[in-house]
């Protein structure tokens, strides 16, 4: 048997597939997670209060230091020792994945709110708008236009590094290939490159065309 | 915490962490160097060339670089290229590193304004002087604060080695981690490990940024 034939004997290529959702689903589910607590922590990056900052600073820093492999080393060995709570792979990626997500997102978020100019909040005071009203017509449609490129990049970062999963043990697409490639070892020995090579090309046709999309809006907010 | 097993272990993690360091180094600067041909290519729209840097920068960008490590490590021995734990984390660093470098090096190229190149043109500057004494000066402090971006975001991409039986930090953690058990003061001497890799650099990439924002401005 030919190394690609293997990808289209029996159901491997839905297997393939099937592996590879386990990652895009641990994705999914931080980068929604971390939307939704980025927005918070970015708001709380703005306020005034110094305390508050600080704090936020430095979880985004210690969050920001480490390999998110190591993140998921004291998450997923560290927690079960020292609690006993036994988190699967999924779980420790997923709780990872949000903390780090929340963090990125965090910073993106405050860093669109720092770049709406002065006047602009000044402009739609002086034209008399209340304080929602300003947020809502003025600031917030300037933030989520400058915000979703950049938020497209993270998510696709975020894609990217969930494949770090099958190294705690979560069975995905990396898995998944590697089973293939073992049980054919004798009729097809040549398998490993047609199946990397598969896999490679998977993560790349979800991530290219995301890069694209961002890349057209940042050029189009110019 | 078990201070006598930090005490009997932690040369195993200078070693590993010097090999770290050593193939991160040797990826980063290739990975400048593919990154830096890729943009020139792409910057002078060389025939062909150009199409290929724009491909292998996609290519590079838009998968994990894990991924990149199980071709080269179990897949290119099926086609009778064998390579080295060593070679393949070299090897995929800077194929990962090339692409972040190259799209860096190329927007730092870009942002320097077509009324420059023509005064340069006009003062009789010819290709090789307008590059060097007008493009860049200007790309290089526009794309500093990228490619020290890069350089940590790279850094960090080392602990995915062990993928490929490197016996790097992420490997040796492990590795204590299944013998003896002593999970937290393994993960402890990790964290301290990648923080003192780490740490510096960062420290020094936001003083020079800092600084680069001050000149320009």
């Amino acid at each position: 048997m030919k190394g690609y034939e293997v990808l289209f004997t029996g159901n491997n290529f839905l297997r393939l597939l099937s592996g590879l959702w386990v990652t895009l689903r641990i994705s999914l589910i931080s980068i929604g997670i971390s939307l939704v607590l980025g927005v918070l922590l970015g708001a709380a990056m703005t306020v005034r209060n110094k305390a508050v900052k600080a704090v936020c600073k430095v979880y985004l820093e210690v969050v920001r230091i480490m390999p998110q492999l190591v993140w998921l080393f004291i998450v997923f060995f560290g927690i079960t020792r020292s609690t006993g709570i036994n988190l699967s792979g999924e779980t420790a990626a997923i709780i990872v994945f949000t903390i780090w997500g929340t963090a990125e997102t965090g910073d993106l978020v405050r860093g669109a709110f720092v770049s709406i100019p002065a006047h602009q909040y000044e402009s739609g005071l002086a034209l008399g708008l209340g304080k929602a009203q300003l947020y809502f017509y003025v600031i917030l449609p300037q933030t989520v236009r400058r915000l979703t490129p950049n938020i497209i990049n993270l998510s696709t970062r975020m894609i990217k590094t969930t494949a770090l999963v099958s190294l705690i043990g979560v069975t995905e697409v990396l898995k998944v290939g590697k089973q293939i490639i073992d049980a054919n070892r004798y009729d097809a020995p040549d398998a490993a490159i047609w199946v990397y090579a598969a896999i490679f090309f998977m993560y790349f046709i979800i991530c290219f065309p995301l890069s694209v999309f961002s890349k057209k809006l940042a050029d189009r907010s110019k | 915490m078990d201070w006598l097993f930090i005490k009997e272990y932690y040369p195993l993690y200078i070693r590993s962490a010097v090999l770290t360091i050593t193939i991160g180094v040797l990826g980063i600067v290739l990975s400048v160097i593919v990154g830096m041909i890729c943009a020139l290519c792409r910057y002078y729209k060389i025939p062909l060339l150009n199409g290929i840097a724009a491909a292998y920068t996609e290519l590079s960008r838009n998968t994990p670089l894990i991924v990149q490590l199980f071709f080269l490590f179990f897949g290119l021995p099926k086609v009778g290229i064998v390579l080295s734990p060593e070679a393949c984390g070299t090897i995929g660093l800077a194929f990962l590193g090339g692409g972040y470098m190259s799209e860096s090096f190329l927007s730092g190229l870009g942002s320097v304004r077509k009324i420059h190149l023509e005064a340069a043109a006009s003062l009789g500057l010819n290709g090789a002087q307008t590059m060097k004494s007008v493009i860049l000066p200007q790309a290089a402090s526009v794309s500093t604060p990228a490619v020290c971006a890069n350089v940590i975001f790279l850094l960090k991409e080392t602990s995915v080695f062990s993928a490929v039986s490197l016996a790097d930090l992420m490997y040796t953690a492990k590795d204590l981690i299944g013998m003896y058990y002593n999970t937290t003061e393994a993960l402890t001497m990790l964290v301290i490990a990648y923080l003192i890799m780490i740490l510096p650099i960062s420290i020094v990439f936001t003083l020079l940024e800092r600084r680069l924002r001050h000149e320009r401005v």
